[in-house]
């Protein structure tokens, strides 16, 4: 067991190393100058200001120093939680703007990533015994699941925002409002995540669906499952046992998953000017801020390592069979 | 009588027509008997095992009945059946090594299984068997994968059988087994009848050679039909059906009088089962075929307890 998560461990730090590795390549070694390009454009109109950067990225970079020790220095400032400071909202520190965008990107992520598998699962499992729910389900999954984020998310955009107008279509909560822990702030913010939300998990829960109908009926027709029946053994028993082998394919699924649903939620935060690590992106492109790009990469990184690593977890506590290896490994 | 089966017929559905797997199959077991079930890959030695405990959704059955202990069985009726399955009739799959749950500890598969069927699990009887077929009592903590090939097999064997059913069958249970193996398993099986653990068994498999060790007598199949149906010595030693003879030529050993024959497949192919010809279904093989087999052999006793199908028998 133990070997077994140190070397899950020992993959994700060495793609964690490579991303960071990569991410402090690349202003160093983009054709042209990065620091007199990013000061010129936003310093242009205030020159105290502009030198000060210019000064505070030629020692950030620390241009003068050999390359081995700048790689040095950036893992060091990185461990200190340390991204630089933000050009966009100059001078606000990069991990400031990152803290401050995260709780909107978990908020829409979390629930809807758990509940689209959860509802997808138990969907695809009741549909794939009832003929009817079958036909009327699965086309409607495979409509949802070859939708692109961005599509569903404008359709719901334009018709429970703009026409219907249920909904705001833009924002984390109403410009008039200042965050607060009111009851009048949450409801505000709650209107405002109920699109994001719904159009992060219809998406979703189409795949998972389609993907749970079709392990369940490969798991009745399996071997075990014959035999149970040739036994006698109830439906019950025999869907029971399906059930449970049918989910442990979808874990892994959501696993490989992930990157995919964390574009999506990027991509529909930015169709919602939702305030998240998303927008945040989009923001950092548009401002030419490259310490809040590179700091906002290697965060969302982060996240889907640790992620996969918890799931890698839950694997291991619901199969058992990974279990047992261990142990006849470790014996 | 334990067994009587009467004109069988039961047909797979599928877009091309009806395929006759069983087409009026007629025989009768005794209690405590052995059957072993032989023939070709592809006579319908597995249909007629399924037919006699679940059949799968192409199968149909056409016509003919069976009765087990004098109570006929209602096997083309599937919920009506799960009273008779495990207890009454038991099947030991060709399937064994995958037919356990990947994810249950074996025991407690068990328990839940017998649990499903409203029996208890009475632990000493399952560990006296689990020693019967040398197996460690630490196997019902184990999950299958921790298995070997030739445990699952004794450990599926064990629990087909726990309920004492009147009768298994045990479909191709040595192919996937080394011939040491073939042997203990075979063993098992008769110790298992020995016991009065299972009254009867049908012991399907196309090896002829092992059959004649197991079986108390031996039924050949062809093409959906009874061929010959004799007690295990009676066909090893005076076989009276073409196909029988042919089928024993082309063994590497039953007895002495075949070791100096030549292996050979026999010639050509069995009919297709869509659309089976009328008259002898061996006819296209058989080396004596003659004007009468255009008609349909009948199953005729010519020795007490020996029926071939056959007009040249
Ligand atoms: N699911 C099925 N659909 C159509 N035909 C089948 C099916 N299963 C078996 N058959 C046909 O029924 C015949 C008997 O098959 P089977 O009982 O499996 O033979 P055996 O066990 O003797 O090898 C074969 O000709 C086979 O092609
Ligand atoms: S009935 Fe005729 S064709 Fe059929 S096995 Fe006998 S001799 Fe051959
Ligand atoms: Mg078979």
């Amino acid at each position: 067991m133990r070997r077994y998560f140190g070397r899950k461990l020992l993959v994700y730090g060495l793609t964690f190393f490579v991303a960071v590795t990569i991410n402090w390549m690349i202003p160093r070694f983009m054709p042209g100058d990065p620091v007199s390009s990013m000061v010129a454009r936003t310093g242009a109109s205030n020159p105290a200001a502009a030198e000060t950067m210019r000064v505070y990225y030629t020692n950030l970079f620390g241009f003068d120093q050999p390359l081995w020790k700048q790689y040095v220095n950036f893992w060091g400032a990185l461990f200190q939680g340390d991204f630089g400071i933000s050009i966009w909202v100059f001078p606000t520190p990069v991990t400031e703007v990152i803290l401050g965008a995260v709780p909107y990107t978990l908020g829409l992520m979390i629930p809807s990533v758990l509940l689209s598998w959860v509802v997808g699962n138990w969907f695809g499992a009741y549909a794939a015994r009832r003929k009817v729910l079958d036909n009327t389900l699965l086309p409607v999954g495979y409509v949802l699941t070859a939708m692109p984020y961005m599509w569903l998310a404008v359709l719901l955009a334009w018709g429970l925002g703009v026409v219907a107008g249920w909904f705001p279509v833009a924002g984390g909560y109403s410009f008039s409002m200042q965050p607060s822990w009111s009851w009048e702030f949450i409801l505000d913010l709650l209107h405002h995540w109920v699109l994001p939300f719904a159009s992060l998990f219809l998406v979703a829960l189409g795949g998972w669906a389609i993907g749970m109908r079709n392990m369940i009926i490969y798991e009745l027709e399996s071997d075990y499952s014959n035999y149970l029946a040739a036994l006698g053994a109830p439906q019950r028993l025999i869907r029971r046992y399906a059930f449970r082998n049918a989910v442990l394919p979808q874990i892994t699924g959501l696993a490989l998953q992930l990157g995919v649903l964390v574009a999506g939620a990027l991509v529909t935060e930015i169709v919602f000017s939702y305030p998240g690590l998303g927008s945040l992106i989009l923001k950092a492109i548009q401002n030419q801020d490259f310490f809040l790009l590179q700091g906002t990469f290697l965060f969302i990184v982060l996240g889907v390592l640790i992620a996969n690593f918890i799931i890698d977890i839950v694997y291991v506590v619901v199969d058992p069979r990974t279990r047992a290896g261990m142990a006849g490994a470790a014996a | 009588m334990s067994l009587q089966v009467n004109d069988l017929r039961v047909y797979y559905r599928t877009l091309k027509g009806d395929v006759k797997a069983l087409d009026g199959v007629s025989f009768s077991m005794e209690d405590g008997e052995i059957l072993g079930l032989a023939g070709e890959s592809g006579c319908g030695k597995t249909t007629l095992g399924k037919s006699l405990i679940r059949m799968d959704g192409r199968m149909r059955h056409m016509g003919g009945t069976v009765e087990l202990d004098g109570r006929e069985l209602p096997i083309g009726d599937d919920r009506r059946m799960n009273d008779f399955r495990f207890r009454e009739v038991s099947l030991i799959p060709q399937y064994s090594m995958s037919a356990m749950n990947p994810t249950r500890k074996i025991g407690r598969m068990v328990r839940e299984l017998l649990r499903s069927r409203g029996a208890t699990l009475d632990l000493d009887e399952l560990e006296s068997r689990l020693s019967l077929v040398e197996l460690p009592h630490a196997v019902l903590d184990r999950y299958p994968i921790e298995l070997s090939g030739g445990m699952k097999q004794r450990m599926v064997m064990v629990i087909s059988t726990l309920l004492d059913p009147s009768l298994l069958i045990a479909d191709e249970v040595t192919s996937a087994l080394d011939v040491s193996t073939q042997k203990a398993v075979a063993r098992a099986l008769i110790g298992f009848r020995d016991a009065g653990f299972v009254k009867s068994m049908i012991f399907v498999t196309h090896d002829l050679a092992l059959t004649s060790h197991i079986a108390d007598t031996i039924m050949v199949m062809y093409a959906g039909k009874l061929a010959e149906k004799a007690p295990a010595t009676a066909i090893v030693k005076k076989p009276r059906h073409p196909y029988t003879k042919l089928l024993l030529d082309s063994l590497p050993e039953v007895g002495v009088r075949y070791t100096e024959k030549r292996l050979a497949g026999i010639a050509g192919s069995p009919p297709s089962l869509l659309d089976p010809p009328a008259g002898c279904r061996f006819r296209s093989r058989c080396p004596i075929a003659g004007e009468e087999c255009v008609q349909e052999p009948p199953m005729a006793e010519i020795e007490p307890n020996h029926f071939v199908a056959c007009w040249k028998a």
